[in-house]
């Protein structure tokens, strides 16, 4: 090896192949394959009861699996030297109730080779001012921030982040948004669980749709977004524009109708180039396109379509 | 925003050696209990109220001195308040919220959280034998004996005192332990030796004198009143540690 990332960067940070556990004969994952690339942020999303919180537990080395294949940074999960590599955020809880915040961060960065400084992880985390209190006594959203410094506080390559943003407030999931996207951009592999789209679109390199233990979607939030009829573009214009020779200008897969006569929807992958190629073609014919309008399909949309309408306990 | 400068946050995985860990494990350990009032009140403050009251006041008839019976006897309930029933109780509750959980996904081998623990329960210890003997020495007791024949019972009783502890923490949940620590507490305090000499409950003396705190209190006893060897009790208390240290390490959930 030529260092301790020397590996890295074309193996995946996470492996997980099949991956099956059942609580009393109920599958709660089911046959789940998904790889987390190096260096990029994969976020599971799925409702509540999905399987989520299983699949990283049983990832963490917490949980066993009843079969399958994971492979966390190359290794078993319960490979003991992963415990210096690997950082973890639970869902809930995690610190002793009688320690002062700042006690419980020094201690677990103690156990560390090269912590990273927790004064200066507390401050960043605005949790100086709580730093003398104990844990019992922070409220959730600052037990929530705790979890999440003692999470990284080691200086893993790669870290498991359990629902990190659930009962936080604005600034709170601010500040929570900006250490994922900055643990990424030093090279720190990221998985996290969210049921929220709003966090998986802005943080997620890749997202992994999970509902009832089953990967029902995977890839980009880009390519998630742009499949099927992903999007639309409206537009007004003269009537009987010949929508025929547009379409040739157009990648494959588009469509173009006029209904009423003036009123324009182009549907396919709604990109810059499309909406470039559009207005182009219309200049051409020395036609305005007015009242243009992209209607993309949101993760929301996906998720939505994926997991059914209904809201689900 | 500027608040990650580049690099900042760039891996660096590593343990540190486990000296370190095992200092500051068992210094948090410390502080824990310390802090605690519940187990402050148990470990300390009733035992040394209890010495106080038992000596002083002659509501419970003892032959010879009553120091000479007291004081070893409070000297086990406080071993065991310390090794078995706080321990218990800390464990539980860790386990219920999460930090042993927590400390598993830490570069901390559970061997070092485990001889932090049991650091922790020592310092603790060696406090309250000394705070013990100094009030038992100012009323009146007049120890003899061998102190490693006293150390050897201390360290014995309380392997076995932890391993109960660590069995019942380890598979019950907090609230649980918690009662059940209690109970088994009050239980060995008035069967066990301490309270009430073990010929007060006549037939059933041979069986109660196998329980671990009847053992401790009876050889301490032994030592220090009598200075003889207490060999029936070190193979009872041997018995119990390496039995429940096996129940334990079978049995304790992490989580």
């Amino acid at each position: 090896m030529g260092g301790p990332y020397a590996g890295a960067v074309t193996e995946p940070a996470l492996q997980v192949a099949g991956l099956e556990k059942r609580y009393a004969g109920r599958a709660v994952v089911d046959d789940l394959t998904f790889r987390a690339r190096t260096a990029t942020v994969l976020a599971l999303l799925g409702p509540n009861g999905a399987g989520k919180t299983t699949t990283v537990e049983i990832c963490e080395g917490f949980r066993t699996a009843d079969s399958g294949e994971v492979r966390v940074l190359g290794l078993p999960p319960k490979d003991p030297s992963l415990r210096a590599r690997v950082g973890v955020m639970p869902q809930t809880g995690g610190a002793y109730p009688g320690l002062r915040a700042g006690e419980m961060l020094r201690l677990v960065a103690s156990f560390a080779a090269t912590p990273l400084d927790p004064a200066e992880l507390l401050e960043r985390l605005g949790l100086d001012r709580v730093a003398g209190t104990a844990y019992r006594r922070l409220s959730g959203g600052q037990q929530q921030r705790l979890s999440l410094a003692l999470a990284v506080v080691g200086r893993p390559e790669l870290v498991f982040l359990d629902e990190p943003t659930a009962g936080l407030d604005p600034q709170a999931r601010h500040a929570t948004w900006e250490l994922i996207e900055a643990l990424r951009r030093d090279g720190v592999s990221v998985v996290l669980t969210t049921h929220l789209l709003e966090e998986a679109e802005r943080l997620a390199d890749d997202v992994v749709i999970v509902d009832a233990g089953r990967v029902v979607a995977a890839g980009s939030v880009r390519e998630l977004t742009s499949t099927g009829a992903a999007g639309q573009l409206r537009f007004a214009g003269p009537p009987a524009l010949d929508l025929a020779a547009l379409l040739l200008e157009l990648p494959a897969g588009c469509t173009a109708t006029e209904s009423p006569p003036g009123q324009y929807v182009i549907t396919g992958a709604v990109d810059p180039q499309l909406l470039a190629s559009v207005t182009a073609w219309c200049a051409g014919r020395g036609a305005l396109a007015r009242d243009l309008r992209v209607e993309t399909r949101s993760l929301e949309d996906v998720f939505l379509d994926l997991t059914g309408r209904e809201l689900r306990s | 925003m500027t608040a990650w400068p580049p690099g900042s946050l760039t891996a660096r995985p590593g343990a540190a050696p486990w000296r370190r860990m095992l200092a500051t494990q068992t210094a948090a350990e410390l502080k824990l209990v310390l802090r605690n009032g519940e187990q402050v009140l148990l470990s300390l403050i009733i035992p040394l109220g209890l010495l106080v009251l038992l000596v002083t006041v002659p509501f419970i008839r003892v032959d010879g001195p009553r120091a000479d019976f007291f004081v070893p006897g409070v000297l086990a309930l406080a071993i065991m308040s310390t090794a078995f029933t706080g321990q218990a109780i800390g464990v539980g509750f860790e386990r219920q919220y999460g930090v042993l959980k927590r400390l598993g996904a830490t570069p901390l081998p559970r061997a070092v959280l485990l001889s932090a623990k049991t650091l922790a329960v020592l310092a603790v210890e060696v406090l309250q034998v000394a705070l013990l003997c100094l009030t038992g020495l100012l009323l009146g007791w007049e120890p003899t004996g061998s102190v490693l024949a006293v150390a050897a019972l201390v360290v014995l009783g309380t392997a076995a005192f932890s391993g109960l502890g660590l069995l019942l923490g380890g598979t019950l949940r907090g609230l649980t332990t918690l009662a059940a620590a209690n109970l088994v507490w009050f239980v060995l305090l008035v069967l066990g030796g301490v309270l009430f000499p073990l010929s007060a409950f006549g037939g059933a003396e041979p069986v109660l004198s196998l329980l671990p705190t009847a053992a401790l209190s009876t050889g301490l006893r032994e030592v220090l009143s009598a200075g003889e060897a207490p060999w029936r009790e070190v193979v009872a208390l041997t018995g119990w540690a390496v039995a429940s240290l096996a129940a334990a390490s079978r049995a304790f959930r992490w989580e």
